[in-house]
């Protein structure tokens, strides 16, 4: 038999003025169940709340509905009160009668009617809500970190640094990234490496991370606190606990001329190497697909020079299993294959390269030195053309979306070229500067002012060949003509887009991701670093694309929200979570489609024997957030959501 | 029927995020409007089934009002488009048993748009209005228990 307290509060004169307080308790008093019913100037003043609890005792309640503030005021105090009376905070409800009626309504008649109709359905709520309790998930205070580029150092080095544990998994041989391609930045132009350098050796020196190069995620199972992690450490046949980078191998390696993936194919490397001179670890691998060895069976050049026997042909893949309890995902991007644009030349002509390997040119440690040369003759360039938008924003054969750092790499290429080649020329094909930043718009107010680089505002049709210079045919929409630039070199502003395998990866760790591949925020403005799988955080432009300053803060914020996550033992959430009826679920696995985060399984119901009888849907408490789409879409109403059941709804609706 | 004005009895159901906090935000802007509607706050539009709407209006709501966050917005991601969606094939149910689609209107309230909220209410009570007592349903029961029908 249900025993219900309504407590009806004046708040002062701001419900008291509108609605008729007194007739409003009397009314509910003489509601089936209400054991008690009272008003109260302030009930959510020390006094008011401890009526409130002593009537709970006194009455021995079995729910309570304060009439009063809406409950996104003093839900939280209410349901409080209540447990501190020994009634389970989930037995109380609030009646919105204040943002929701006395403060919107002019006629008192009919602003005390709705409170009673307010009221009413609260009662025959309560009178159907469970005693639920907090769901308690256990933490393992381990951290994933998946990629090794400035975003996820920056995240590991935030979460080791402050007491945690981080295993950091990078895909590559080495930490670095695209970053430590770079030659220097906009808008200081300090140089990358000397900034991401000292970083990655932080990394892997902190006692507090495990850092797993050349290794793939290979399975995520679990949820938010406890996952299960699966990474494949893929053979390097350098034994990384001998080795001791001396290089010797590299040396002697007789297979030198394969070209460089880190120096975007305008160097050389070995067949055994590491990508670039200051990798971390400082461990070669060897290339399968060129080393001589792998191909016919002879040569061993290099594990015969090496003193220390730390080279094994024979090595295999091996699998690390983690128990992980949050993952961020800075697994980065990749720059759009340029091919496609064939009235740009790039891959015909050598001197039309891309906006990397500009950097690469540019950079003091690259295959240059640092002089801007031509890859077709080597001679430095008296003019270079820039296209930007070279595949972002362009609908018809790029991506739509801005690539963002491109308008500030070009600036600074201008600029570093300038500086490099002196008295050389620039021209900049531009749609629109975008140069929102800090320090960024007088960045490219420098490039133009100080070191002359000329923008036309317009896009190029087409690039030739002429008499050994690159034609450049555009149009400059400002003066509304034609141009034509006889150029040395031309510098592609290449779009960003998501890693290629970006999709599969998702689904890997069951995270969403957008049309492009690009990893979906759970909350573009107000949860932007969470993913929608709770427990999962992104970092850097795995997200979206993003500068180095977006990148690093944004991973900075998924640190702090994994060290939130790991501040507590056990993790504790509203129960408010879908719960299903195994006994009626027919499996037909419809909630499974609708569920935004995952968190429906498939159960296997089985008998004594152990033979399978059927399959149902269970839902993870640990990943549920409690939304409710898959309890309106189950067939056989086996879903219901707690705290918002279809009996307490339907009650709702009938006490109104 | 005398001269005076018929208020119809409107039930909306809301998320909570968005609706319902805009519903709020109205309250706190001390915006006044129409004191025809009853809220019933959900988490999410996803997790309104058509059988609520079916059940406000056998109680004899005159209309029924769904409101959640703006496509995109959605604190779960995606559960305003499932109820979108849903409208869309309930819609034709209503349809077909008689009922005007017309009393069941679907919104987007943001959080930020208490005025908003204050204007859809005067909206909806006035088109309702318009449309007069919902009383099929009523006079169908009572048809059903008329002994000649049977």
């Amino acid at each position: 038999m249900a025993k219900i307290g309504v407590f009806i509060c004046h708040c002062g004169e701001n419900i008291a003025a509108k609605v008729d307080c007194t007739k409003l308790a009397a009314a509910m008093g003489e509601h089936p169940g209400v054991a008690v019913s009272v008003e109260y100037k302030y009930f959510c003043s020390d006094p008011g709340q401890e009526s409130v609890k002593k009537a709970i005792r006194d009455n021995n309640l079995t729910g309570i509905v304060i009439a009063a503030c809406s409950p996104r005021m003093h839900e939280a105090t209410f349901r409080k009160a209540c447990a501190e009376a020994g009634l389970n905070p989930y037995l109380c409800e609030i009646a919105n009668i204040r943002e929701q009626c006395s403060w919107v309504h002019t006629d008192s008649d009919m602003a005390t009617e709705k409170a009673m109709d307010i009221t009413r359905s609260m009662i025959e709520k309560v009178k159907r809500n469970n005693k639920l309790q907090p769901i308690e998930v256990p933490v393992t205070r381990r951290a994933l970190v998946i990629g090794g580029g400035i975003a996820g150092l920056q995240a590991a080095l935030d979460i080791a640094n402050a007491g945690q544990e981080v295993v950091l998994v990078e895909r590559e041989p080495s930490l670095g990234g695209h970053m430590a391609q770079l030659s220097e930045t906009f808008p200081t132009l300090d140089c990358s490496q000397c900034i991401m350098t000292p970083r990655m050796v932080e990394t892997a020196q902190h006692p507090n991370i495990r850092l797993l190069t050349y290794a793939e995620v290979e399975s995520v199972d679990g949820y938010i606190g406890n996952f299960k992690v699966r990474i494949r450490m893929k053979s390097r046949y350098v034994d990384t606990h001998k080795c001791t980078g001396c290089g010797d191998c590299m040396t002697k390696c007789p297979v030198k001329k394969i070209s460089s993936e880190f120096d975007c194919g305008l160097g050389k490397r070995t067949a055994i190497y590491t990508p670039f001179a200051q990798s971390v670890p400082n461990i070669p691998i060897i290339d399968t697909a060129s080393c001589i060895y792998f191909k016919n069976g002879k040569c061993k050049m290099c594990q015969k020079s090496c003193q220390i026997n730390a080279i094994d042909f024979e090595m295999q893949d091996e699998f690390i299993d983690l128990e992980i309890g949050a993952i961020v995902v800075a697994t980065g991007f990749q720059i759009q294959n340029t091919a496609m644009y064939g009235e740009y030349g790039y891959g015909k002509f050598p001197d039309v390269i891309t906006g990397l390997q500009f950097e690469r040119l540019a950079t003091a440690s690259g295959p240059t030195a640092g002089k801007i040369l031509r890859p077709s003759d080597g001679k430095e360039p008296e003019n270079v053309v820039f296209i930007q938008c070279a595949g972002s924003r362009d609908p018809s054969k790029g991506v739509r979306y801005c690539s963002k750092i491109c308008c500030m790499y070009t600036a600074k290429h201008a600029m570093l070229y300038a500086h490099k080649a002196h008295g050389g020329k620039t021209n900049i094909f531009y749609m629109d500067i975008r140069a929102a930043g800090k320090g960024y718009d007088e960045f490219t107010r420098r490039a133009i002012e100080e070191d002359e680089a000329s923008y036309i505002r317009g896009r190029v049709s087409k690039v030739w060949q002429e008499n050994g210079k690159l034609m450049v045919r555009g149009v400059d929409t400002l003066l509304g003509r034609p141009v034509t630039v006889a150029a040395d070199m031309v510098v592609l502003a290449t779009a960003m887009v998501p890693q290629p395998n970006a999709k599969e990866f998702a689904k890997i760790i069951g995270i969403a991701y957008d049309e492009y591949g690009f990893y979906n925020e759970a909350h573009l403005k107000l949860r932007p670093v969470e993913s929608s799988t709770a427990g999962v955080f992104l970092a850097g432009a795995c997200q979206s694309p993003k500068d180095i300053p977006d990148s690093v803060a944004q991973a900075s914020a998924s640190a702090s929200k994994v060290l939130a996550l790991f501040s507590k033992e056990k993790l504790e959430r509203e129960p408010v979570i879908a719960i299903n009826n195994e006994a009626t679920c027919a499996g037909c696995w419809g909630c499974v489609l609708a569920c935004p985060y995952n968190a429906i399984e498939k159960k296997d119901i089985c008998d004594r024997s152990g033979r399978l009888i059927k399959q149902v849907a269970y839902v993870n408490p640990g990943l549920c957030q409690g939304c409710g789409t898959c309890v309106t879409f189950c067939r056989s109403n086996s879903l219901d959501l707690a705290g918002f059941t279809e009996k307490q709804i339907f009650a709702e609706v009938m006490g109104l | 029927m005398s001269e005076q004005q018929f208020e119809p009895n409107i039930i909306a159901f809301v998320c909570t995020y968005c609706t319902y906090a805009g519903a709020d935000l109205a309250g706190t802007s001390r915006l006044k409007y129409a004191p025809n509607v009853r809220i019933v706050r959900l988490p999410c539009t996803g997790r309104i089934s058509p059988m609520f709407i079916l059940k406000a209006l056998q109680k004899g709501a005159d209309g029924v009002l769904v409101s959640g966050c703006h496509p995109g917005d959605c604190h779960f991601t995606h559960g305003n488009y499932h109820a979108r969606r849903r409208w869309m094939v309930f819609r034709s149910l209503l349809e077909f048993t008689g009922i005007s689609p017309e009393r069941v209107k679907y919104s987007w309230i943001s959080a930020a748009e208490g005025s908003k909220f204050a204007d859809l209410i005067n909206s909806v009570t006035e088109d309702i209005r318009k449309l007069g007592p919902f009383d099929q349903y009523q006079q169908m029961i009572k048809d059903a228990q008329s002994p000649a029908t049977l």
